[in-house]
């Protein structure tokens, strides 16, 4: 049992002759993600990675019967990309590419809503079951199986806690990064109703940061729908108001998305806050009792 | 990225948004010629990207040329909040009857714009928010079909207006929309939308915040760029396009990723100290980006150490090590220097970098106390 891919996964990888593109296919593939297909518009009929290459979306679900899609495309080509994969009938699109224009988000996330798929991203790193797929670019032999569900805005920091976790003998179910922008496919609430219904995941990490109001929102889900225990950790509590931290979602406007709130909302939803990073291996260690 | 008040002025009158007809100058003299050829009273004001010009005394009524003059000369060169004032906006003075606000922001939990109007103009929509919130009227936007004209006609009866005010608001909110939607703004405020003793409207203030990540296809956007509201570090940064944000303190961090740069800031400050920066060297921590991400934390004078954190992900922990010992050779400093790299051949890394005698600590927690300790040795 799993959130989102299993091995029974038919991945597609969109750009996937590009540079991005074909370093991580080689690192899916190696993990023992089942990649059936790649689309490059043009580039039909070559292989990557032992990977069949093809010219549209629709032709290699035709072909391969892909039911999943990571996309690696360039910024500028993105809503396209999501938008193709939708309508080819994709399920689940990945979307890695960061510095999507946030107004083509806008535009792609109301049409998907009417189409049925789920998309997670842009600008995230993807997702990883450990022993069993890994779609993004999140390194896999930082993970391990195990009880543990993940859930985060950011990426190198999902990587740090995932690794503190693995060295503590802790593994994990499903680790999901769902981005730094400000319009993203997949909010944390989406995620978290997944750990919840998911057998494998007993315990639930929820690694947020400054800006919006996700953290919020999660925090009334958790207190309504979440019997899980969750350990939280809110990065940028010292980042000045109007400064964007990098992330585009990460930024302090109007007095809201400060991270004393977002604190302030998991502690009343019955969620325990590190203080910082290393302590949440070490919370996580003391609550599932190793 | 934002713009000045007198740009985003210009780009809602492209759109047909009325906005007062007056100009910009960068001397006393110009702000002189500008208010004659507007003739009767104007108003001169800051052209900086902060908020509370008024408050700092950077908005000023002057009733002839000679005065007009007076106040660009108070003006200009004044700090406000951090920002130097070297240009300022004349416009007509106009006789203000009422003021409203009308604005539109990207709603990120709805994934959808906003459109605001409240009676309550002029004043800052936080604080309306805050205190009357009924003030306040909201439509939803479908980004897919656009504002419709009913939103827009719900917002101008919603906020009192009649009769040719109520249809002139409406049309003017379309226009702003139409701004919003094709200028690819995150934000676009007119506050007040002023309306004249003659009873028209007239948009007398104006802030638009752009999406950085939409600049590639607005090159007469990028071209309003004000270089002079960027430090010197700043502008290093976009050059190596790094992601960094300059800060009070005194330690200086480098970092891969935003999320955990982010934490890195946190736990230096947990440990007592302060940050110098936010860098963020992205994914793979190359060669040359971990140089130039050198060379511009170390240009900030008040460094007194610097925090390495790099997980090694992909990229192993060894390759990075090497990077940035190749790095420090080519940036010669004697700012000390800690380096924590987590992850792929982590232990490697370490021997690595004890070799060439750099501090270097397994946890985040430790790396940071270290760093602390050195920025206080160093002061």
């Amino acid at each position: 049992m799993s959130i989102y891919v299993d091995r029974q996964t038919r991945l597609l990888v969109q750009g996937i002759t590009g540079r991005e593109g074909a370093f991580h296919t080689r690192h899916m593939v190696s993990y023992g993600t089942p990649v059936v297909a790649g689309v490059t518009p043009g580039k039909a009929g070559e292989s990557v990675h032992g990977v069949p290459v093809y010219n549209t979306v629709r032709d290699a679900v035709d072909a391969t019967g892909a039911d999943a899609s990571v996309i690696y495309v360039p910024a500028r080509a993105t809503a396209d990309a999501i938008l193709e994969a939708a309508d080819a009938g994709i399920t689940l699109i990945v979307t890695i590419t960061e510095g999507v224009p946030v107004h083509d988000m806008l535009k792609v996330t109301n049409y998907l809503s009417d189409h049925g798929a789920t998309m997670i991203g842009p600008n995230c790193p993807g997702l990883i079951t450990p022993g069993q797929a890994k779609v993004g670019i999140i390194p896999g032999h930082i993970v391990r199986p195990g009880p543990v569900g993940l859930v985060s805005r950011s990426g190198t920091l999902t990587y740090e806690v995932l690794w503190a976790l693995t060295d503590r003998g802790i593994g994990q179910s499903t680790a999901v990064g769902i981005g730094g922008d400000p319009v993203q496919g997949t909010k944390f609430v989406d995620v978290l109703a997944r750990f919840q219904a998911d057998p494998a995941t007993d315990l639930i990490v929820l690694i947020g940061e400054i800006g919006g109001t996700d953290e919020e929102s999660a925090a009334v889900y958790i207190q309504a729908h979440i019997t899980k225990p969750v350990v939280g950790f809110i990065a940028g509590q010292t980042a000045p108001p109007g400064k964007r931290m990098g992330h585009a979602g990460a930024i302090i406007s109007g007095g809201t998305g400060t991270a004393a709130e977002k604190i302030a909302a998991f502690r009343a939803a019955g969620v325990e806050v590190a203080r910082h990073p290393d302590e949440i291996a070490e919370i996580v260690a003391r609550k599932i009792g190793c | 990225m934002n713009i000045h008040e007198y740009q985003a002025k210009r780009l809602f009158s492209r759109f047909g948004v009325p906005v007062p007809q007056g100009d910009v100058a960068a001397a006393p003299a110009q702000a002189r010629a500008i208010a004659e050829r507007l003739g009767g009273r104007v108003v001169v004001k800051a052209q900086v990207l902060t908020g509370g010009r008024g408050k700092a005394g950077g908005v000023k009524l002057a009733a002839t040329p000679d005065e007009a003059e007076a106040r660009a000369r108070d003006i200009l060169g004044m700090d406000i909040r951090g920002h130097t004032v070297r240009q300022v906006l004349v416009d007509p003075a106009v006789a203000i009857a009422s003021e409203v606000y009308l604005g539109i922001v990207l709603d990120r939990g709805q994934r959808r714009s906003v459109v605001m109007a409240s009676r309550e103009g002029g004043v800052d929509i936080e604080e309306v928010a805050a205190t009357n919130p009924g003030a306040i009227k909201r439509v939803t936007v479908d980004p897919l079909i656009g504002l419709q004209p009913f939103q827009a006609r719900q917002l101008a009866f919603g906020i009192g207006l009649a009769g040719a005010q109520a249809a002139e608001f409406g049309d003017i909110a379309t226009r702003l929309y139409q701004a919003y939607q094709s200028l690819e703004a995150t934000l676009v405020e007119v506050n007040p939308l002023v309306v004249v003793a003659d009873g028209s409207l007239l948009a007398v203030d104006g802030k638009v915040n752009l999406d950085d990540n939409a600049l590639f296809r607005q090159p007469e956007i990028e071209a309003l760029r004000d270089p002079g509201e960027e430090t010197e570090a700043e502008r290093m940064a976009r050059a190596a396009e790094l992601s960094y944000v300059d800060l009070d303190g005194s330690i200086g961090c480098m970092v891969n990723g935003a999320g955990l740069a982010m934490a890195t800031m946190d736990v230096i400050k947990l440990c007592g100290g302060s940050p110098a920066n936010f860098l963020d060297i992205g994914g793979g921590a190359q060669a040359e980006k971990v140089e130039a991400a050198m060379r511009i934390i170390l240009s900030d004078r008040r460094v007194r150490s610097v925090l390495v954190n790099i997980f090694g992900g992909i990229t192993r922990g060894d390759e990075v090590a090497r990077g940035i010992l190749a790095a420090l050779r080519n940036v010669a400093t004697d700012v000390p220097f800690v380096v924590r790299i987590v992850g792929t051949n982590a232990a490697d890394a370490r021997a690595i970098l004890a070799d060439a005698n750099l501090p270097t600590a397994p946890t985040l927690f430790e790396a940071a106390q270290m760093a602390v300790a050195a920025a206080g040795a160093s002061a």
